[in-house]
């Protein structure tokens, strides 16, 4: 991997400056079941397309920052500082696998 | 011997030098490569080949072929028709026994082609089983090519620079130069990257764009980053548009014996006569598939050199090409049965483009059946292809290969033969790229450069299949060859030295490493510093602790979401223990936190965990947006931990603080002055006696440190280091993260239920632990005593009939108790307080009593004195 990834303070710098968290998950708000408990721990969505992930830029300004990208080519759509007011960014996606059976 | 001086030549015929070959002086003028100036003194013989080690001579002259790789100053491998001379140099040839005309292990080309056929080294030395280690010394001696000193350090120093251009050209021939004139003609700031092969353009000093050369571009890379190699730097290029002007490559013939001595392609030729004024030979033979070979005529003729014959293989289609030789060098050339004696053969197969680096940008390479080459289409965005590398080839197709009698290499890095690659068919190697791993066809020095082309188009007629079915292999960086320490870079051990490093250092410590710190392992006896810290008092530094600072109106509640247990409850001037936790249940990292105020705390982590533990309370409250802020002052701020019963006697001989068991209780922090030291004392115990956490600017702490050791001499204050403390925890049980746990361990596993407040709303792990507090137990963290004193290996197993059932994860001897004390995981069943253990030591094993409260102080009234 060596693709530029624009973080929403500094630009856009090498990928190596970041640490990679992976796709951004919902945390289930309360008393989750076994399964909905495992898909939030173990599973992840792993689409080969656009994903919302985490990042933190470790060699720049230390924030943590949300990044829009495609999983199959690294093109980065969007990169931007997340506020956890804003609902549009805390329920991005459907949970993972909640048909897997529970463990 | 030179030919008269020409205008063209790189030599200045007034500036002579000497370097050694074999250790002879050999001369040489300035403009001379080591090749040239060897081939000016009469050396023909410039290599033996790898397999059969077959002499070889000046091939290509242009840094492609594998044909004249030397040891230059100690570094093997290096292409010596490309690398200039310099007076001084060592120069020794390589892959022989004995010399380049006499090497002993030629005997492999006389009488070894049978025991040697293609993939040999899949088949033979496997039996018998017990000889391997004679078969593989023999083969580590023989294979390869070029020797590295396995035990040498490190005498050149590697660098990486990173940069950016605008427009990134590579490739300085009349098409790179032209794309570099014309971006820079639009105002674009342009780096041109050429391998210095190319004459300097007149007047190059003055070029209104960067010109990096000698350098080589590696290849292509996701976000246009193009490392460049340019000696002792790498130079990491993100373009925003490449050009690549890479060219083609003069691509040999195949028929039996083409790999002597005294055959050459054009660009030998032309660099032997042109640039360095030498006679290639004395009579010549042309066989060329395009106008280059014929160039070289013209070449030959200005040498004064004799041309027996020029073949243009577009217009005469012959069915019989054969070379031979004596001793490895050419003699004569049949065509269809007419032979011709000569000592040069050019040969021309036609060119194909140098199309790697668009392949790896992204390129599709394509077969084209009218010119018989392999060139690149569908070139990404941003990349372009400049000058020939585009399909400049041949417009004709000499033959696969040509028949005659004698080895006919298809591969001369690998010394793979036509005959290898029919057999390699017919074992069902049907695959280019299964080939290309079983014969290893392309996998040689020139990297496919010479047999790429010529290998698929015998695959091609071999199996009755078109070329563009059959394909390329695919082309990966780099391109041009590199040192693994340019790679490398720089030699970085980055450490991490606590402000009072030094003072250990003259107290004569050993050190050692726990993650990026350099700590003290001992002073020199660690059961003397024990021992001290039991009876009297010792200090050490834990520096390396991690220190973070959370403050805001939100502090506490943030904690209480991150931790386990409670903090909303806990007192400013308090300390707490805890243990923090993923949402799988985990074990993350430990540490103390103080409440300093209503609105602060200070956390510690463990030494290796400070980052991690930063980023992960960044990355919640990034998540959840509390009224936090995180400041990780680990750097900022030095330790000294000072323990035993006298702990309090010293202390009370430098602070104005109520030391006191009632003025200063256990789990108490308190700021004060000590020795003049502006300080956050807590009264913790994790070496399991009274002790204080002197935490301190790290300016201070060598002064803090050196006013300890000085007021406290007639205490006997003795520093101490990882080890004694490693045996008083564990004499207390107290678990090291990372070492009595795993990724898999967690607190009720660790048996810290204690620390689990269930009741509380929300915290990172509630719901694991609750469903994990539902289940049956799991395996137990327990303490051990050993029965007859012996101390197990740390990693070693807990054994349930004769089963693993558990490991070990640390194990002391303790003076203090007398005993051989550990930490285990055992299944639940086996977690009972005095139950018999078996552990695995040296095979068999010993028994061990399992031990659920501190070994040391079990009630912790020596922490609290």
């Amino acid at each position: 991997m060596s693709f530029l990834l624009p973080c929403p303070t500094c630009g856009p710098r090498d990928v190596n400056e970041y640490v990679y968290a992976g796709e951004v998950t919902v945390r289930p708000r309360h008393d989750p079941s076994l399964r909905e408990l495992s898909a939030y721990v173990h599973f992840r969505r792993n689409v080969a397309g656009v994903q919302r992930e985490w990042w933190f830029h470790r060699f720049g300004c230390e924030q943590w920052f949300q990044a829009e990208r495609d999983t199959r080519t690294n093109a980065v759509l969007r990169s931007e500082l997340v506020h956890p007011t804003r609902e549009s960014l805390a329920a991005p996606e459907a949970p993972a696998v909640p048909d897997t059976p529970a463990v | 011997m030179r030919l008269p001086p020409t205008g063209d030549e790189l030599l200045d015929r007034t500036s002579t030098g000497t370097f050694l070959f074999e250790g002879e002086p050999v001369q040489f003028l300035d403009g001379d490569t080591v090749g040239s100036a060897l081939f000016a003194g009469g050396r023909r013989v410039f290599s033996r080949s790898f397999k059969y080690h077959r002499p070889r001579g000046l091939l290509c002259c242009s840094g492609q072929c594998p044909n004249c790789l030397m040891e230059v100053d100690g570094v093997p491998s290096v292409r010596v028709c490309s690398q200039p001379a310099r007076a001084g140099m060592q120069v020794r040839s390589q892959n022989v026994i004995g010399s380049l005309e006499h090497d002993l292990m030629g005997i492999v080309d006389k009488i070894g082609g049978p025991f040697t056929p293609v993939g040999f080294y899949y088949r033979t030395m496997i039996w018998p089983r017990r000889a391997w280690p004679l078969y593989e010394r023999f083969l580590r001696n023989v294979a390869g090519l070029g020797r590295i000193d396995p035990h040498a350090h490190r005498t050149r120093r590697f660098d990486t620079e990173h940069r950016r251009a605008e427009v990134l050209v590579i490739g300085g021939g009349p098409a790179g130069l032209a794309a570099a004139q014309a971006a820079t003609g639009a105002g674009r700031q342009v780096v041109l990257v050429d391998e210095g092969l190319a004459r300097p353009a007149p007047g190059s000093d003055e070029l209104p764009f960067q010109l990096l050369a000698p350098a080589r571009a590696l290849g292509i890379y996701e976000g246009g980053l193009v490392p460049v190699d340019t000696g002792g730097v790498l130079i990491r290029f993100r373009a925003e548009r490449i050009v690549v002007a890479t060219g083609t490559i003069e691509q040999p013939l195949v028929f039996p014996g083409n790999d002597l001595v005294g055959i050459m392609l054009p660009a030998g030729v032309r660099r032997l006569v042109r640039d360095w004024s030498l006679k290639p030979g004395e009579r010549a033979v042309v066989l060329s598939a395009d106008d280059r070979g014929l160039e070289a005529v013209d070449d030959l003729e200005r040498a004064g050199v004799e041309i027996a014959r020029v073949v243009d293989l577009r217009e005469q289609t012959p069915r019989q090409i054969e070379a031979r030789g004596r001793r490895g060098r050419l003699k004569a050339v049949t065509v269809d049965g007419e032979t011709v004696d000569c000592d040069l053969l050019v040969m021309s197969g036609g060119r194909q483009p140098a199309y790697s680096l668009l392949a790896q940008a992204g390129a599709r390479i394509e077969y084209d059946d009218r010119r018989g080459i392999f060139a690149p289409t569908g070139l990404p965005p941003n990349v372009e292809a400049a000058g020939s590398v585009n399909g400049g080839g041949s417009a004709s197709l000499p033959s696969p290969a040509y028949a005659g009698s004698g080895k006919c290499f298809v591969c001369i890095c690998e010394d793979v033969t036509e005959k290898d690659v029919k057999r390699a068919i017919a074992e069902g190697f049907d695959s280019i790229e299964l080939a290309k791993r079983y014969t290893t066809v392309t996998m040689g020095p020139c990297q496919g450069r010479l047999c790429h082309l010529p290998s698929v188009r015998l695959y091609a007629r071999e199996t009755a299949t078109p070329e563009a079915e059959i394909g390329t292999t695919t082309a990966r960086p780099p391109w041009a060859p590199v040192s693994l320490g340019l790679l490398a870079g720089r030699g970085h051990e980055p450490a991490r030295r606590t402000a009072i490093h030094h003072r250990h250092e003259e107290l004569g410590a050993t050190m050692m490493w726990t993650g990026a710190w350099r700590r003290v392992h001992s002073y020199g006896d660690p059961a003397d510093e024990t021992r001290a810290v039991h009876k009297g008092v010792g200090i050490i530094d834990v520096s390396t602790l991690g220190k973070l600072l959370v403050t805001g109106p939100d502090a506490a509640a943030f904690l209480e979401r991150l931790y386990p247990n409670r903090f909303s409850d806990l007192r400013p001037g308090r300390v707490r223990y805890s243990v923090l936790g993923t949402d799988a249940g985990r074990i993350m990292d430990d540490g103390t936190l103080a409440r300093l105020a209503d609105e602060q705390f200070y956390v510690t982590t463990t030494s290796t965990g400070a980052d991690a533990v930063t980023e992960w309370f960044e990355w919640w409250n990034a998540v959840w947006g509390m009224g936090v802020e995180v400041a990780n002052v680990t750097g900022a701020l030095a330790a000294i931990n000072v323990a035993g019963p006298r702990a309090r006697d010293l202390l009370a001989r430098l602070t104005e603080l109520d030391v006191s068991r009632e003025g200063f209780r256990y789990l108490d922090a308190k700021r004060a002055h000590v020795a003049g030291v502006p300080c956050l004392l807590l009264r913790i115990g994790f070496v399991g006696e009274l002790g204080y956490e002197l935490h301190c600017p790290s300016p201070y702490a060598e002064y803090l440190w050196d006013t300890l050791l000085e007021r406290g001499a007639d205490l006997d204050v003795t520093p101490f280091g990882l080890e004694a403390q490693r045996v008083l925890r564990l004499e207390k049980q107290h678990i090291l993260v990372g070492q009595d746990t795993d990724s898999e361990s967690n607190v009720l596993g660790a048996r810290m239920p204690w620390l689990v407040k269930l009741e509380k709303d929300d915290f990172v792990g509630k719901w694991a632990l609750e469903h994990m507090g539902a289940r049956e137990p799991g395996e137990q963290l327990v303490g051990f005593e050993m029965t007859d004193g012996t101390v197990p290996a740390e990693g070693g197993q807990v054994l349930v009939d004769g089963l693993p059932a558990g490991r070990v994860t640390s194990a002391r001897w303790s003076d203090e108790l007398g005993k051989a004390i550990g930490l285990a995981w055992v299944p639940p069943g086996l977690a009972r307080e005095g139950n018999l253990i078996a552990i695995g030591v040296n095979g068999s094993f010993e028994y061990a009593a399992v031990r659920l409260r501190p070994f040391f102080d079990p009630e912790g009234e020596r922490l609290r004195a």
